[in-house]
C-alpha cells in the first residue's frame, strides 16, 4: 500500500508536470511557426504579383530590336557620309 | 476501491487530459502551417511560371545590345581612329578609357588624348557653353561658361580682353578695294587672261 501511494505521488508530482512541460514546448513551437509561414506566403504572393510585369519584357525586346536596327541604319548612313580616319582599314 | 486506487485514476486522467489538450492544439497549429505552405507553394509556382521566359528574353536583349555596341565601337574607331576614339570615350565618361574598348583590347594601352587636344579650341569652347557637355571634360573643374542670367556677358568674355575694355586699341581693319592705299595683289598677271598650261606629254604607258 505504501508503494502504491509513493507511485501516486510520483505520478502527480513528477510525471504529470514533465508531460505538461514537454507538450507545452511542442505546442509553443508549432504556434510560433504559423506566423512565419503566413509571412512567407504573403511574400511569395507579392513576388508573384511583382512578376506580372515580366510579360512586358517581350515588348522591351521588340523595342531593343527596333532601336538597334535604327542605330545600324544610322551608322550605315554615317559610314557613307563621314570619311574614315587615316590609316583605318575596313 | 481504496483511496490509493482512486488517486491513481485521477492522476492518470489528468495526464490524459493534458495530452489531449496539447496534442489537439498542436494538430490545429500544424493544420494552419499546412494551409500556409499550400498558399506559398501556389505562389511559388506562379513565380516559376512567370519567370520562366525571362532568361531567354534577357539573353536576347543582351545579344541585341552587344551587337549595337560592336557596331558603334567599330564605327567610332573606323571614323575617328583608335586613339581619338579612346579620347572621346574618356571625354564622355571620365575614367572609362582605362577599361578600353571591348573589341579593341589594345585600346587599354593607349594614353587617352585630352579632348581639347583632339578638337579645336573653338569646339571646346562651344562645348563648354552647354551644360554638362561631355567635351567640357577638358577642364572638368571649371564652371560652365554659359550664364543663364547674363548670357551676353558670358559670351563676350569668350573674346580677348582688349575687345571688351579697350576696343579703341584694336588694330584697324584693313582697307580693301581698288582705291585702297595698300594693294595686296601687286602682280602683273592680275586681270590678264589665264595662262594655258602646256599640254602633258602623251607618251607610252
Amino acid at each position: 500500500m505504501i508503494l502504491w501511494w509513493i507511485g501516486n505521488v510520483v505520478l502527480l508530482v513528477v510525471v504529470l508536470p514533465v508531460v505538461v512541460y514537454l507538450l507545452r514546448g511542442v505546442n509553443d513551437a508549432a504556434k510560433s511557426i504559423v506566423p512565419s509561414v503566413r509571412q512567407i506566403a504573403a511574400a511569395a504572393a507579392a513576388g508573384s504579383k511583382d512578376l506580372d510585369a515580366a510579360a512586358l519584357l517581350v515588348t522591351t525586346q521588340d523595342q531593343v530590336e527596333r532601336t538597334v536596327a535604327g542605330v545600324a541604319n544610322y551608322g550605315g548612313s554615317l559610314d557613307v557620309i563621314v570619311d574614315d580616319a587615316p590609316g583605318e582599314t575596313r | 476501491m481504496n483511496a490509493a486506487g482512486a488517486v491513481m485514476i485521477v492522476a492518470v486522467a489528468l495526464i490524459v487530459l493534458a495530452l489531449v489538450y496539447y496534442l489537439v492544439s498542436v494538430i490545429v497549429s500544424l493544420k494552419r502551417i499546412t494551409d500556409g505552405l499550400d498558399e506559398t507553394i501556389a505562389s511559388v509556382g506562379e513565380i516559376l511560371e512567370k519567370s520562366a521566359p525571362v532568361n531567354g528574353i534577357v539573353t536576347a536583349i543582351n545579344q541585341e545590345l552587344d551587337a549595337g555596341v560592336d557596331l558603334l565601337e567599330g564605327m567610332l574607331v573606323q571614323k575617328a581612329g583608335l586613339s581619338d576614339a579612346v579620347g572621346l570615350v574618356e571625354g564622355l565618361y571620365p575614367g572609362a578609357a582605362a577599361a578600353g574598348l571591348r573589341n579593341f583590347p589594345e585600346s587599354t594601352e593607349i594614353t587617352a588624348p585630352r579632348i581639347g587636344e583632339v578638337y579645336t579650341r573653338g569646339t571646346l569652347t562651344l562645348a563648354r557653353l552647354g551644360r554638362e557637355s561631355p567635351l567640357a571634360a577638358g577642364n572638368p573643374a571649371g564652371p560652365a561658361l554659359r550664364d543663364t542670367q547674363r548670357g551676353s556677358l558670358s559670351a563676350r568674355l569668350l573674346y580677348p580682353e582688349t575687345r571688351q575694355s579697350r576696343p579703341e586699341s584694336l588694330a584697324r581693319s584693313p582697307v580693301i578695294g581698288t582705291d585702297s592705299p595698300e594693294q595686296y595683289e601687286q602682280r602683273e598677271d592680275i586681270g590678264q587672261p589665264r595662262k594655258r598650261l602646256p599640254e602633258p606629254a602623251s607618251g607610252g604607258d
